[in-house]
């Protein structure tokens, strides 16, 4: 667990943050650490869960059309839906 | 007809106009054209060849006939069917002639698959031969990412689709949608879905889409033919990023299915498939917050309980110091009386030898006695020895007087010195010029010089 928490949180997959703060808090519950190894999962696992929070408030819908120039380049535009 | 009799040949060519070759050629074509300007036929296709011209001929046949087809270059792409040998098929065309040969021929404007069987049996075998080459095999397939970025949509910009699959992202977790927009049937579809699937492969960060939906809304067999052509499935094979397919309904099943690395049943069921949803991750996070806290608040409740209890077995320092100060008055005691009898007994010792001590009083005065004696004995023996001494040296003095060398001056002698005060004994310690002192009785004394030499002895 020690070893895990060398990766930086800001590089971890929303997925890979979630399972570590799951697996944080599992291990928490059974009480077994010792006192100082809990301040640090606890510090890990908070720091974990704000930034699990933060991906989750990054949910905006936005849609855009591919379109490809002459050229070939490829374009995002906006997609307003006719109809 | 040359062997015919003139006279049974004559009345009718009289009646029948005479037409060259090519005239009954030209209307023969005419007539076929007009009569036959649009025609629907069914048979099996034969001897499908393509040669460099790019058009393509074949034999369309039925058990007791053959057509000669003919679809042009230009024509060709377009079909919905890619014509094979032993394809059952429905063409539409014309009939035309070929006037330099005598034939006449299809001229194929569309074609389809004659009946469900005939395309069953198609797709089951192109199925085989993509399976045998691994497109479908299992370990191609691709996880999905558990909460894509952006989401990559190849289907039609106008239809339900698109809003179906948007609507069901934005209740469960709005995300980037780029929409590559394909005709999803008819001609120019699967060419126009493998571009875009190749397309959206072929993009970099920041466009590049974590998941691809592949998806078209339900329809009929034919519809859904361009998610079974190979180009499309290879497309899907080859494509790096997962892909969930969603075409038609949930019975349908197309070949991109299978390259797929998730087939969803709906378009909406792709959107579930491509998120998970937002709230429920929301609630679980905060729940696994609080479980933190929670755990954490229990640490320290236990931790705070251990050490009360473990204080409490220490026991009162003051109840163990007076255990000690006990044992230590007991000890001090123990002590002091070992030391008094100790002492005690050292006292009865000293008295003892103290008792076996002789005064020093008397000592002094038995020294003080023997002082006396001895003085007195002293006193007796000075003065004997003083006048016993005395006359001692009168005759030591006598003596001497008669040996002093003043007695030998007088008796006429002088004694001869140098001038430093040195007695002379003998000539040889002086010579001719020097001064000496003669010396005579009661200390008179006279300078001399010696004149002469050292004389010879009978001479004196």
């Amino acid at each position: 667990m020690t070893a895990k928490k060398q990766i930086s949180i800001e590089n971890l997959s929303f997925e890979a943050a979630l399972g570590e703060l799951e697996t944080i808090v599992r291990n928490m519950e059974t009480g077994k650490a010792p006192l100082e190894d809990s301040i640090a999962s606890y510090e890990r696992g908070a720091a974990l869960k704000k930034y699990c929070e933060k991906k989750l408030a990054e949910a905006r819908s936005k849609i855009e059309k591919i379109s490809i120039s002459e050229s070939g380049a490829v374009k995002t535009e906006p997609f307003g839906e006719q109809e | 007809m040359t062997t015919q009799s003139p006279s049974a040949a004559s009345p009718s060519r009289t009646n029948v106009p005479e037409l060259s070759v090519s005239e009954l050629a030209f209307s023969l074509k005419r007539t076929l054209e007009e009569t036959y300007g649009r025609v629907r036929v069914r048979g099996e296709l034969g001897r499908v060849t393509v040669p460099k011209s790019g058009h393509m001929y074949a034999d369309l046949k039925d058990n007791d006939a053959v057509l000669n087809a003919i679809c042009w270059k230009g024509t060709l792409p377009r079909l919905s069917v890619k014509p094979e040998e032993g394809l059952e098929v429905i063409c539409t065309g014309r009939v035309t002639t070929y006037p330099a040969r005598s034939n006449y021929q299809l001229i194929i404007e569309s074609m389809e698959l004659a009946g469900e069987g005939a395309l069953l049996k198609m797709l089951e075998e192109r199925k085989k031969k993509l399976a045998a080459e691994g497109l479908f095999a299992p370990e191609r397939k691709k996880s999905l990412p558990f909460l894509p970025e952006i989401i990559g949509v190849v289907t039609s910009p106008t239809g339900a689709v698109i809003r179906d699959i948007m609507h069901r992202l934005d209740e469960r977790f709005p995300r980037r949608v780029l929409l590559w927009p394909v005709l999803v049937q008819g001609p120019g579809a699967a060419e126009q879905v493998a571009a875009a699937i190749r397309g959206f492969n072929g993009l970099q960060k920041p466009l590049r889409p974590d998941i691809l939906i592949v998806a078209r809304g339900g329809g009929s067999l034919e519809d859904l033919m361009p998610f079974n052509e190979e180009i499309v499935v290879r497309a899907a094979a080859e494509c790096a990023i997962p892909i969930i397919s969603a075409i038609g309904h949930e019975t349908d099943v197309t070949l991109i299915d299978y390259a797929a690395d998730r087939r969803a049943p709906t378009p909406t069921g792709a959107a579930e498939m491509a998120v998970p949803v937002r709230l429920d991750l929301i609630a679980q996070i905060h729940d696994d917050g609080l479980r933190l806290t929670k755990s954490v608040s229990r640490l320290f409740a236990d931790l705070q309980n251990k050490l009360s209890a473990r204080a409490a077995k220490l026991g009162d320092p003051a109840r163990l110091l007076e255990l000690k100060t006990q044992q230590i008055d007991h000890a001090a005691h123990k002590m002091t009386s070992l030391f008094e009898r100790f002492l005690s007994r050292r006292e009865a010792r000293n008295g003892e030898l103290a008792a076996r001590l002789p005064h020093p009083r008397r000592l002094i005065d038995e020294k003080a006695r023997l002082l006396s004696i001895r003085a007195e004995s002293l006193a007796r023996l000075g003065s004997k020895m003083e006048e016993e001494k005395k006359r001692h040296l009168d005759a030591l003095s006598r003596t001497l007087e008669s040996l002093s060398f003043k007695r030998v001056l007088d008796r006429g002698f002088a004694v001869v010195k140098d001038g430093n005060g040195k007695i002379l004994t003998a000539a040889g310690q002086t010579e001719k010029g020097r001064k000496v002192r003669l010396n005579f009785k009661n200390d008179e004394c006279v300078g001399a010089t010696i004149d002469t030499d050292i004389l010879p002895a009978k001479s004196v």
